[in-house]
């Protein structure tokens, strides 16, 4: 007999908008709190403190646009947040600070989430959709020199790149991932500048993705009912593995948890789903949120019992649930 | 005539006479059915027996000359040969000319379409003739394009005359199109105007076909005009004239033919062993998947069985159900298309509730339009509709009534409202019908095509049916089975749809003219007041109103559109069938003999078949009222 699903271990309230992004910082030594970055709609980000479960800080930098992106660059002392002012703010919040140091115009005016890939100490490449339709800019911070532009080959269709994924195997170089929005997934290599790969995987946007890059194997979501599971090969081809249908229709967000064994999906029918990577088996449904999820983000805990699972909804709450973290 | 012999000088003049004489007969079909068949193969390769056959026709005397070529015609199995036999008679003979290129295609629709094929055939077979086709494509476009002739010539000769457009234009070649391309493009777009004008979906549809093929053969580069229409038998006959198969590549194509039997057969087998390698892949990861090692089954799964499907909740209640339509409520549209789906269902679960607001839903549900794609929106707003209207007769018809005569609305709207009406009137006159879908035809609102007179066609089975039944009834008693009954519950309404509907149609609006170009709304008012009348049967007010109709059809009698006289005379039928027989002939005995007069004459002289059918039928009706009150004892 199965149990019934857990309820979420607490829920952060404060945010008085909806949630857009989550992001955790909790690999830090142990004098350090564990800190949740949350993106909201109007333009702020909020710093909460997982022991105390309240807001320690909110930066606001985006002129209350909605942010849609938050990530830390090494630690939590130096965030990247993006927003719908068309900019990505870099921000030093070492003792106490609070301040923008450096932003980029991106004229972006999609929703696409940038992508960082740490290159080098103190260097990062960071790839974002460009002002241009269909293009993909790379960007190398803190020097903010563009070190390429992806521009799909003309007449191809795609639309608007709607998730981004850099990523790199050891010292080899860099790729990027691009899910578009006819449903497709391009695998670009950033150095040179051209696409390696193609592969239809949807018949609608490409909402969200992710990428185990030991197994050679991602995962993609879509406004459709199908969550497309495709992998890698040898001569860095895609293709499709396998499609798994869900019951309602509407993807936001897919994460994969650090240590590759499940994966959670944000969904529009205010459900989260978690899988076991290995197979598909659905694990779970956690069904607390009455709106639509935006994003869900697995924690960064050194000690793996204390991992947690943080989804932020369009009902303003985060909810955060310890779920399979005995493993 | 068989045996006339090669070589002789004879003199040919005899024989024509012979043939003329009998052709004028009438004995065409005798006489050439031996004949033909002879010269055929005669004149197959033997120029001497051509030259013959030519100059026996040559010969017919003048008053005899169309029946030989009619005979001809029609006898002839293809225009080649119909070619052989006549020659160039049609540009040597006057006659012959004014009866191929005018009298068989202008004046008479009466012939088959193979007639028509081998006429215009002949004519294109030759280059002295080609001028001749020209010619004749034209006068038939100017007849086509023609307003008057598009609203008063019968349905028959219309299909006739786009026939015989659509055959000449698959002869035309290309340096010939270019050359009259203008006349083409003008001719086509009046043509097309007049006949979209018209109130009849046939005439719409052929002059929609016709459009269609003009556009396909002028414009080569450019889009080719494409219309949205109803396939039928009569436009797929059409469309396939269109496309000419050239009788000389018929011996050739027999090897071709095996040739791409082989390579059909050779297709089929290439694809099926590509076929099999796909399925061979798959196969393969299946297989690894189980050999990997399954260490996913430490993650024990929870209890999923609360995962369905997210169901957006409607209203419950009426006013929210008009809150959330309006939009005074939150602007979600998954709630939108919850409350339009629910609404009828609602509506007649709670008449109480309803009759409260019931003029207000009728408001918005006139206006609403469609704010997400849904489907079978129009079909779920008339349900909705109608449903109000039966929980609460008598404000919402004079309400519906009154804004069909108001300013701003479209002429969508407007038959709308009459559709409404008839769909609540029939509902609240028969209780069998209510719910079930019995009688589906009749029940289904036709919407999504054009107006047309589809449901007309229906009520005027149902009305034929029940002319049938009466008839018959003084021969045979009454057979069904009782249903079980009901008070008619239109009895008591039924002059609140009828009267407002038939008050003001004299009165022209700014932006409504019933009397002038929306006749195509008279049309459809004159059908609704006929099912009105029909359905009125039993009601106290039928007396009243068979009087109203009868003054209203008199007014209107002369109207050209013959889809306003059709629906004028199927109200006659249901006056006819409703009102009780001694009341029509206490109330209305000279109204009645004046218009058995007309129907008279609109029996023999109307143009449109359905009108004279349908005139008759009034006629058989008024007959038999007349015998049954004789059979009745005073």
């Amino acid at each position: 007999m199965a149990l019934p699903p857990p309820d979420p271990q607490f829920v952060l309230r404060g945010t008085s908008a909806a949630v857009h992004t989550l992001h955790f910082s909790c690999g830090g030594p142990e004098p350090d709190i564990p800190l949740l970055f949350s993106g909201s709609e109007n333009g702020f980000i909020h710093v909460w403190n997982l022991k105390t479960h309240r807001v320690g800080a909110a930066l606001d930098g985006h002129g209350r646009k909605s942010v849609y992106c938050v990530e830390t660059m090494g630690g939590k002392d130096r965030l990247l947040s993006q927003g719908r002012d068309q900019r990505i703010c870099l921000w030093d919040l070492a003792e106490g600070r609070t301040s923008v140091t450096d932003s980029v115009f991106t004229e972006h005016v999609g929703f696409c989430r940038c992508s960082l890939l740490k290159v080098a100490q103190g260097r990062w490449l960071m790839a974002m959709a460009a002002r241009s339709l269909e293009e993909v800019q790379i960007l190398e911070l803190p020097s903010k020199t563009s070190v390429c532009t992806l521009k799909p080959e003309v007449g191809a269709k795609l639309g608007m790149p709607m998730c981004l994924k850099l990523w790199q195997v050891s010292d080899s170089q860099p790729v990027l991932l691009a899910g578009y929005e006819d449903g497709s997934v391009v695998l670009w290599n950033v150095s040179m500048g051209k696409a390696l790969s193609q592969l239809i995987c949807h018949q609608e946007p490409v909402m969200s993705l992710d990428f185990d890059t030991e197994k050679a194997k991602g995962i993609s979501g879509s406004s459709e009912k199908v969550l497309s599971i495709w992998s890698l090969n040898e001569q860095q081809n895609l293709q499709v593995y396998k499609t798994h249908e869900l019951v309602n229709a509407g993807i936001s967000d897919i994460t994969i948890r650090p240590d590759k064994k499940i994966l959670a999906t944000a969904g529009w029918d205010h459900r989260i789903r978690i899988f076991g990577w290995k197979k598909l088996k659905p694990l779970a449904v956690l069904d607390y949120h009455t709106a639509t999820i935006h994003c869900v983000s697995f924690s960064d805990h050194s000690n793996p019992r204390e991992r947690l699972l943080a989804a932020g909804s369009k009902d303003q709450r985060i909810s955060v649930w310890s779920i399979y973290a005995q493993t | 005539v068989s045996f006339i012999p090669g070589g002789l000088d004879c003199s040919i003049s005899f024989v024509s006479h012979v043939l003329g004489k009998v052709c004028v007969h009438g004995r065409q079909k005798e006489i050439l059915g031996v004949l033909v068949p002879h010269l055929m193969d005669l004149t197959k390769s033997d120029c001497i027996w051509q030259r013959i056959c030519w100059r026996l026709v040559e010969c017919v005397p003048d008053r005899w000359m169309e029946a030989v070529v009619l005979g001809f015609a029609q006898g002839a199995p293809t225009a080649d040969v119909l070619s052989r036999l006549l020659g160039n008679l049609v540009v040597k003979n006057k006659k012959a000319q004014f009866v191929v290129t005018q009298k068989m295609l202008l004046l008479q629709y009466g012939h088959t379409t193979a007639v028509l094929q081998n006429l215009l055939g002949y004519l294109s077979l030759d280059g002295l003739r080609r001028t001749l086709l020209l010619r004749v494509l034209q006068e038939l476009l100017e007849t086509w394009s023609s307003s008057s002739a598009v609203k008063h010539s019968p349905a028959e000769q219309q299909l006739y005359i786009s026939k015989a457009i659509v055959i000449c234009l698959s002869h035309l070649k290309e340096p010939e199109i270019e050359s009259c391309r203008q006349e083409l493009l003008t001719s086509m777009m009046e043509g097309v105007k007049c006949h979209l004008d018209s109130s009849l979906p046939q005439l719409r549809r052929l002059g929609m076909v016709v459009a269609e093929s003009i556009s396909l053969k002028i414009n080569t580069e450019e889009p080719v005009l494409k219309f949205e229409y109803e396939e039928d038998d009569e436009t797929r006959e059409l469309k396939s004239l269109l496309v000419q198969t050239p009788p000389f590549c018929v011996v050739p194509s027999l090897p071709d033919d095996d040739r791409s039997e082989k390579a059909g057969a050779a297709l089929p087998s290439v694809s099926e062993s590509k076929e099999k390698p796909h399925t061979a892949a798959p196969l393969m990861p299946d297989e690894e998947l189980d050999a990997e090692l399954d260490s996913d089954d430490d993650l024990t799964p929870y209890d999923m069985s609360e995962d369905k499907e997210l169901k957006i909740k409607a209203p419950v209640y009426i006013r929210d159900c008009i809150e959330v339509l309006t939009g005074s409520r939150s602007e979600d549209v998954d709630e939108w298309e919850a409350t339009v789906k629910a609404l009828e269902s609602l509506v007649r679960k709670n008449p109480a509730a309803t009759r409260e607001v019931s003029v207000e839903l009728a408001k918005i549900l006139l206006h609403l339009e469609e704010k997400t794609c849904i489907e079978g929106f129009m079909e779920l707003r008339q349900r909705a509709q109608v449903a109000v209207l039966t929980t609460d007769p008598i404000p919402v018809a004079k309400y519906l009534t009154s804004q069909f005569y108001s300013l701003n609305y479209s002429l969508r709207q407007r038959m709308d409202i009459l559709d409404v009406l008839v769909l609540a009137a029939q509902e609240l006159s028969c209780p069998k019908f209510h719910g079930t879908t019995k009688h589906s035809g009749a029940q289904k609102p036709c919407i999504q095509r054009l107006p047309g007179s589809d449901s007309s066609k229906d009520w005027r089975r149902i009305v034929d049916e029940r002319i049938k039944s009466k008839t018959r009834r003084f021969d045979m008693g009454q057979s069904h089975v009782e249903l079980a009954s009901r008070p008619n519950e239109f009895n008591s309404v039924a002059g609140h749809f009828f009267f407002p509907l038939i008050q003001h149609f004299d009165r022209p609006l700014t932006t409504f003219d019933l009397l002038g170009e929306d006749h195509l709304v008279l049309g459809r008012l004159v059908h609704t007041l006929a099912i009105l009348m029909y359905l009125a049967v039993n009601t106290v007010a039928v007396t009243a109103m068979g009087k109203a109709l009868l003054e209203f059809v008199w007014a209107l009698r002369f109207h050209t559109d013959s889809y306003v006289r059709q629906g004028l005379l199927s109200c006659i039928s249901s006056l006819l069938l409703s009102v009780p027989a001694e009341r029509i002939l206490a109330d209305m005995t000279e109204e009645l003999l004046e218009t058995q007069s007309w129907l008279g004459d609109v029996m023999e002289k109307d143009p449109d078949g359905d009108c004279r059918r349908l005139a008759l039928q009034n006629l058989l009706l008024m007959d038999n009222l007349k015998k049954k009150l004789e059979a009745v004892p005073s």
